[in-house]
């Protein structure tokens, strides 16, 4: 059975914990004691309703303020498929959070209140999708029951979306008319919208067809970052020597001519083990020990590749940047660059636009940013970086920015290419 | 790629990040199914080498003998390096007031030994067997857990946590908690351990003993550790245990099911979730695991 990992991104009152919960709910994926804990917590309400969005606020502050703060996860399984639902803030002040949740996801679900239509929210969640390269987006459109399960009112709010999604670098958007209050095309087919004849939420999350995560990468080429390396130093296995990492792309096969980087040695893999087992060939996602032919310097940070692809290498790199820190970043600023497992010192060299979240407007003269700004940069490392461009390999083409001084991961970098 | 497969190698790639960010993990070890996963899976990451952590125990003193006895067992047979630290001692040394009543446990005095046990050997990372589906707190916290040197978690100034990129960077005194099968659920773990042949403590699979009724729930007499009230009625029942943690505060459920697969067909078939059928802990306060791990509980 394969996993789905998908994101929901709404704001405070467009239903998004009502849609999981109910997603969770007519999946028959709450238990009873789960069920009966909201039920209490609800106990006393003047509506008698049961709140299905307690299952998903996990904080004391946020059933407090009835608000997500940050990410929670939820997992579910349908006889299909397995499901890890990434719960976001929707807020503007937990931009970071969305962006940690939505950074692994394969698909976003990007939530519209019919009444509303595409608004600021809708085009920041969508942005942020966009740039973090999910490739599926299902705009589902709640609130049907509220104007009346109108098809002039979805249509218009698809034509919306259509408009904005041109802007974007989006692959594939689906539009599905919901009411996650009353259940309709959440799992359910509703009885209420009978001029929408597309699938269900749940039925399109089912068949929909993903890329496993490392291999939204598919065709990509091998990339291996070295993270430990195994030796033994016992005397049968004196000379044992391997390098144990995750492939993040590609295809590794025993005989591989490979280059490390960012040294550019070379040579070839002479096995491929996983927990003892020797294999002719291992894909991404594997976590795998490889054992090359040579002697050859090599140590966690190397990034080991097929010499048939190689990355770019470069000390000078331009990247989108999400800056996720309240202090703000100034052009100058030092920082730890992280990538794969690889960690050098950068500073930034230049703001080259920070970017409008809610017009995509480019804006140009920008000295410094501020929490949750997006924007493009240009950063100098102090040693040489290997990586690939975002767009075309998330593993390789991620990365994040360190405080030195409070150790704490202040910004996530879509990396474009070399400046 | 099969999605068993997929948090396997997830998992190992976060416990080799371990192995690189830190100098000084440990391996919190209880002798339960979620531990011996991670022992599985640290096997797999770093053999034929060595784990380049020791297994950490904190004994409760109120632990399943036959938990303890597979804990034992099981670090002799991989030959690695088990560091056990007794709840009983820092009751003794730092006069620590215990719990008394009715439903007392030590559960929450573990965190004094954890924390004294952390500062003793400095160590840096504790990796640890909590699930995200275990409980809505724990569904919120990120692999990498970072604690202060009180060892608490501020939920609200969590760190960004992108991608399979960890920052592990730390500063003198404070340690970071990692969380390698945050995304496995009950039933993967089982479905993984039916897969690898993982062996496990009898404590799981159905047997007979004597129990001790009390609030509906089945209450081990194992040990002495609870002591019988008047009202409590004394039976002898066939019973499972769906988690093993301290006997004072985990109940048993009746069962038949004395294979893997009958237990994994019980739990597909269950309607009640695994901490509130087994954990009398968590059943104190809408908040009370949310509490805990701000206090330094892992």
């Amino acid at each position: 059975m394969d996993l789905l990992r998908f994101i929901t991104c709404g704001s405070v009152d467009d239903g998004k914990s009502t849609l999981i919960g109910r997603l969770l709910y007519d999946s028959k994926s709450i238990l009873a004691d789960q069920l009966e804990a909201i039920e209490r917590a609800t106990k006393g309400r003047d509506d008698g309703t049961v709140d299905l969005a307690l299952l998903t606020d996990g904080l004391r502050s946020e059933r407090e303020q009835g608000i997500t703060i940050d990410v929670a996860y939820r997992y579910f399984q349908t006889p299909k498929r397995k499901f890890i639902i990434v719960d976001a803030p929707g807020h503007i002040q937990y931009t970071r959070n969305m962006v940690t949740g939505a950074s692994n996801c394969q698909l976003a679900i990007v939530l519209i209140d019919a009444r509303q239509g595409v608004v600021e929210q809708t085009r920041r969640h969508s942005l942020i999708a966009s740039l973090l390269g999910i490739p599926h987006i299902v705009v589902a459109v709640n609130k049907m029951d509220l104007v009346g399960h109108s098809q002039n009112v979805f249509s218009d709010i698809c034509i919306q979306y259509a408009e904005l999604a041109r802007n974007l670098n989006v692959s594939q958007v689906t539009y599905i008319p919901i009411s996650a209050l009353n259940g309709d095309n959440v799992v359910d087919r509703s009885t209420t919208m009978p001029w929408y004849d597309g699938l269900t939420l749940l039925d399109h999350l089912e068949t929909i067809e993903v890329d496993e995560v490392a291999s939204a990468d598919a065709g990509a080429a091998g990339r291996f970052p070295v993270q430990y390396v195994i030796r033994p130093q016992t005397s049968e296995l004196h000379d044992y020597r391997g390098y144990a990492g995750k492939i993040t792309s590609g295809l590794f096969r025993t005989g591989d001519s490979i280059t490390v980087l960012p040294s550019g040695e070379t040579s070839t893999i002479d096995a491929i083990e996983i927990a003892g087992q020797h294999l002719t060939e291992a894909t991404a996602p594997q976590s795998v020990v490889l054992h090359l032919a040579t002697d050859v310097d090599i140590s966690r940070g190397d990034l080991l590749v097929r010499s048939d692809g190689l990355p770019l290498t470069s000390q000078t790199v331009e990247a989108m940047l999400c800056w996720m820190d309240t202090k703000e970043l100034r052009v100058g600023s030092k920082y730890v660059l992280q990538v794969g497992t690889a960690r050098t010192r950068c500073s930034v060299r230049e703001i080259v636009h920070q970017l409008n979240v809610n017009t995509y407007e480019k804006i140009e003269g920008v000295e410094s940013l501020a929490l949750n700004d997006l924007a493009r940069v240009v950063l100098r490392t102090a040693q040489p970086v290997s990586f690939d461009p975002y767009q075309q390999n998330r593993a390789t083409g991620g990365a994040i920015l360190i405080d030195e001084t409070s150790n704490v991961t202040v910004g996530a970098l879509m990396l474009v290419g070399e400046a | 790629m099969d999605y068993l497969d997929q948090l396997e190698s997830e998992a190992i790639h976060i416990l080799r990040e371990v192995a690189g960010q830190f100098e000084r993990p440990a391996l919190l070890f209880s002798g339960g199914k979620d531990s011996i996963t991670l022992v599985h899976l640290a096997l797999k990451a770093f053999r034929p080498g060595k784990f380049p952590f020791p297994l950490l125990h904190i004994d409760t003193g109120h632990n399943f003998q036959e938990a303890l006895d597979f804990r034992d067992e099981l670090a002799n047979r991989i030959g690695e390096r088990l560091i056990v630290r007794y709840v009983e001692d820092t009751i003794r040394i730092k006069k620590l007031k215990e719990p008394t009543g009715r439903n007392a446990t030590r559960n929450g005095l573990q965190t004094f030994t954890l924390l004294d046990t952390i500062e003793e050997f400095e160590f840096d990372a504790c990796i640890g067997g909590a699930r995200r589906d275990e409980e809505k707190a724990r569904a919120k916290e990120r692999v990498f857990s970072v604690r202060d040197e009180f060892g608490s978690w501020d939920p609200k100034r969590q760190r960004p946590e992108l991608w399979n990129l960890y920052n592990g960077r730390i500063h003198k005194g404070e340690n970071v908690r990692v969380f390698p099968i945050s995304n496995w659920t009950e039933l993967d773990v089982w479905n993984y351990i039916q897969r690898e042949n993982i062996a496990l403590p009898s404590l799981y699979f159905a047997h007979e003993r004597e129990l001790l009724v009390r609030d509906g729930k089945l209450m081990a007499t194992a040990g002495g550790v609870i002591k019988p009230e008047a009202d409590d009625q004394l039976v002898t029942r066939t019973v499972r245990f769906r988690t093993v943690g301290d006997i004072s505060c985990t109940a048993a459920s009746e069962s038949e099911a004395g294979t893997l697969d009958a237990v994994i067909a019980e739990i597909q078939a269950t309607r009640i979730s695994e901490r509130g059928e087994t954990r009398m802990d968590d059943q104190l306060s809408e908040a009370a695991m949310e509490d805990r791990k701000k206090g330094g509980y892992f």
